[in-house]
């Protein structure tokens, strides 16, 4: 099939960036976008050209690392599937595509469609962890979790830390992000004592990162890649409203 | 060059006990007076570096990533063995070290294998505190299932993403210690050289990925755990960014590389679809478990699956080895899918596919309960191929997936080169000549958690805390020599891209040094690769500059370095004149076509010292106390 393709080109963030449009011709609908993407620059690479810079490590849908806005969607139209799984088959013949960066302010674009996805980093390192050094832990089994328990807490672990929640928001707010990781570790009786002040530190490092507020749009939801549900946020508000009495009594 | 493993004396199961009696401690005031570089940020070394961090000890952690959790480790699927017998179903530290001896077909070292089944139980528990949700039964108990060619469930696995879970328990641990101050991490930054001062490992020269600063630090030892080199044949179920740099570097500083040939491929990856092609997907062998193996009885036959009648099915793996059917170990299995092909019995358009059916355990289990256990891995299979493998077998096709071999490694963890430790797939102890199912993250979170945060003490102690400044004018010339290296390669201006290289690389790599090798292929690869590297540095092309970002420029430093490596992995395979594991010499195989084995003439280590022309072979004899070598046997 032949394509059009608008692509995000910017060289670093402290320049505007544009669109540039480049034609692809013969490409193979078994192809995943990425390797589309890798034909192309190939192909300006042996022209001399600059290829265009994305993000992409295992290519398989678990590492986080791609980060493609394509015709407006963050990860593109597929559902519960990273960039790195959608595969040309979706798209037809003398199709437009645009492809952008992750657009939400926190992320400031490095180069074309690479983004600086640190604060999400930073959130973890403000509580969201289990304090266990190395060799303090007790038999696996000695602390029995309810099946519905740890199920829950898998759902929510599930998050690729991709970031396309916090894209995808009108508000560009981080919540998906949040709940998960706080959600996961809220399921499970490991770390109770560190309850409140994890949620009360990862909030409050979200909101200093500069993400938005939750409105209840749930677009995250619906382009996240491992499809958290948005029931986890409510989830991290009881234990932001829990952390927060308990710390005022 | 005298290669001591230093192993303890006395009883097997004693050994490591008595190492960490034995070996010297640091003072618990005396560990912040030490820095400690970590090169990788997955189960080996970001569990290192946390667990150093713990300690008191600062470190420096680097990642070529964006970010420590999405190191390579996070892509394993299946789970993660532990001698826990919760089963009772017979298992024990003993088993699970003979089974990974003997999966590793004996070319394993006996002692590191037996405390990598001892500390298992304890990866468990400390996963556990940290709040990986590992899959558990009704009652609250974790639940185990078998894998990977064992007869004990002794695997624990959180659904099909253990490896993401993993890593997420390591990665908090190591957000924690960042937090703390102990150990500051270095994102988007990779190790292009090891600095050695007087022989001993005592820094690294990085490259800020973003700004192409080219950097040195200095520190009182070095850990390498930037994992393996699959991607040395292009096409691998390895990540885009995996290479061979950190640990070529420090071979070529006087690491010793260690069974380079040992290679593995896995049988249950999706097929090939085109040039394009930039990575192979593992479907997890759980899979097969439930699913049967089959190719159709006659060659050509070409008609779709369904319509093949069972009696003209033949399930090549359930009539050659009965006793372990389609649970064959890796190597076994890949290679009888490889000949089924040969025989023109493949299946799909390329005719390089086997059948992965579930029809038999849908109609057993029904689709709910399979939906249940693999669902994740149909939703993938579907995404990727367009196809439902609820309603059509699954076709699969073997792909480099793992390498055994790495850099040379003691007892302690520690290369040749004194304060220069190496972990998880980046050594080469554990796997011998085939890892079995299940066993990477086990070592991965053996080596980072338990082992070498006990085995660096004895190394520190003798070394004077800080006593390399960061203006070692060693650092300094190796930033220099760095710098020439990209300068060159920005300036060679020819027309082909690294990519077009390192495919053409892959292709001879997989074709003469794949699954079935053969003295006359591995003589001509060693004619090709030489070629091919001259052609590289005259026809290369690096468009852009080395002060921002440029991807064309790392890959090109990573293909770079496959084009020596590889030379070294195939002579390496062609000295090795017998059968083992993932090496499979056409030349050395029994009238049934299984691997043959030479005991009597190379039961050894291959540790291969870079001259700058042919390398020279240092043998690492196995001593086996314990076990007996066997004939591994699968019937």
């Amino acid at each position: 099939m032949d394509l059009t393709l608008r692509i995000w080109k910017q060289a670093h963030s402290r320049i505007k960036g544009r669109f540039e449009t480049y034609q692809m011709f013969g490409v193979d609908p078994d192809m995943s976008f990425l390797e589309m993407l890798d034909v192309l620059n190939e192909s300006l690479v042996e022209k001399g050209d600059e290829p265009v810079s994305f993000d992409s490590d295992c290519r398989e849908g678990i590492c986080g690392m791609c980060s493609l806005t394509i015709n407006g969607v963050p990860h593109g139209s597929d559902k519960g599937g990273t960039v790195c799984q959608l595969h040309m088959r979706r798209f037809s013949d003398g199709e437009t595509i645009t492809i952008e960066p992750w657009r939400v302010s926190p992320f400031s674009i490095l180069q074309d469609l690479t983004v600086d996805r640190s604060a999400f980093d930073r959130i973890i390192q403000a509580g969201g962890y289990i304090t266990a050094n190395t060799g303090t832990a007790a038999d696996g089994n000695a602390l029995p979790i309810p099946k519905e328990d740890a199920d829950g807490a898998m759902d929510a672990a599930a998050c690729i830390g991709c970031g396309a929640c916090a894209a995808s928001c009108p508000n560009g707010s981080a919540m998906l992000f949040v709940a998960a990781k706080v959600s996961h570790l809220a399921h499970l009786p490991q770390g109770a004592p560190e309850r409140a002040t994890r949620v009360m530190g990862m909030v409050s490092q979200m909101d200093e990162e500069g993400f938005g507020s939750c409105t209840n749009h749930a677009e995250c939801e619906a382009v996240c890649p491992k499809e958290i549900s948005v029931s986890h946020i409510a989830k991290l508000n009881r234990e932001f409203i829990r952390a927060a009495l308990k710390g005022s009594l | 060059m005298n290669l001591d493993a230093k192993v303890p004396s006395g009883p097997l199961a004693g050994k490591w006990e008595k190492r960490k009696f034995e070996g010297k401690l640091v003072n618990p005031s005396n560990k912040r007076k030490y820095r400690i570089i970590v090169v990788g940020s997955g189960l080996a070394g970001g569990g290192a570096a946390a667990s150093l961090g713990e300690l008191g000890y600062n470190v420096d952690c680097f990642c070529f990533q964006d970010s420590p959790r999405r190191a390579h480790s996070i892509a394993a699927q299946g789970g993660i063995n532990a001698a826990k017998n919760y089963q009772n179903d017979g298992d024990s530290v003993y088993r699970l070290f003979y089974d990974t001896i003997k999966g590793g077909d004996f070319r394993s070292r006996e002692a590191n294998v037996y405390r990598l089944a001892e500390v298992s139980a304890a990866i468990i528990d400390q996963c556990v505190a940290m709040g990986v949700p590992f899959a558990r039964e009704y009652g609250g108990v974790l639940d185990n299932r078998s894998f990977g060619g064992a007869q004990v469930s002794r695997t624990f696995y959180a659904r099909g993403q253990t490896g993401q879970q993993l890593l997420l328990g390591v990665y908090s641990a190591l957000s924690r210690q960042i937090d703390a101050g102990q150990v500051k991490m270095h994102t988007r930054t990779e190790m292009i050289d090891l600095v050695t001062v007087d022989g001993e490992a005592k820094g690294i020269v990085t490259r800020n990925l973003l700004t192409g600063e080219i950097e040195s630090w200095a520190a009182d030892a070095v850990i390498l755990a930037s994992g393996g080199y699959g991607p040395v044949f292009y096409l691998s179920t390895n990540a885009i960014g995996n290479n061979v740099t950190a640990t070529f570097r420090a071979h070529k500083k006087g690491a010793l590389f260690a069974n380079p040939c040992y290679t593995q491929i896995h049988p249950t990856c999706i097929p090939v679809s085109g040039d394009h092609q930039s990575k192979l997907t593992l479907m997890s062998e759980s899979l097969r478990n439930d699913g049967r193996i089959w190719v159709p009885k006659n060659v050509g036959d070409k008609r779709n699956s369904g319509e093949i009648p069972s009696n003209e099915r033949d399930y090549y793996l359930e009539r050659i080895y009965p006793s372990f059917g389609n649970l064959a170990p890796r190597d076994i299995s890949s290679r009888q899918a490889k000949y089924a092909c040969d025989e023109g019995r493949g299946v799909g358009s390329s005719g390089l596919g086997v059948y992965l059916d579930f029809q038999d355990a849908i109609e057993r289990l029904g689709e709910d309960v399979i939906r249940q256990r693999y669902g994740n891995l149909f939703d993938m299979y579907e995404r990727i191929t367009g196809e439902n493998a609820y309603q059509v077998p699954m076709r699969i096709y073997p792909a480099i997936h793992y390498t055994m071999g790495g850099l040379w490694v003691d007892y302690d963890l520690m290369s040749n080169v004194p304060g220069l430790f190496v972990l998880g797939e980046a050594n080469f102890s554990d796997h011998g000549a085939n890892r079995l199912g299940a066993s990477a993250l086990m070592q991965g979170l053996a080596d980072g958690y338990f082992i070498l945060p006990s085995t660096i003490a004895e190394y520190l102690v003798g070394t004077e805390p800080g006593a390399i400044g960061s203006d070692h004018e060693e650092l300094k010339k190796a930033q220099v020599v760095a710098n020439d290296r990209i300068k060159r390669l920005l300036s060679i201006n020819g027309r082909r891209s690294a990519s077009s290289f390192h495919r053409e690389l892959g292709l001879l790599m997989w074709d003469k040094c794949g699954m079935a090798r053969d003295a006359d292929g591995l003589k001509s690869a060693l004619e090709s690769i030489p070629a091919l590297r001259e052609e590289f540095w005259e026809n290369l092309n690096v468009p852009g500059s080395g002060d921002n970002l440029n991807r064309e420029l790392e890959k090109a430093g990573h293909v770079a370095d496959f084009l020596e490596f590889s030379e070294l992995l195939v002579t390496d395979a062609l000295t090795r004149e017998e059968s083992c594991g993932g090496h499979f010499r056409e030349e050395h195989q029994t009238e049934e076509g299984e691997a043959m084995r030479d005991d009597d003439n190379f039961s050894f280590v291959s540790a291969w010292e870079y001259t700058g022309e042919t390398p020279i072979l240092h043998k690492e004899e196995l001593e086996f106390e314990e076990v007996h070598l066997a004939v591994r046997s699968y019937k």
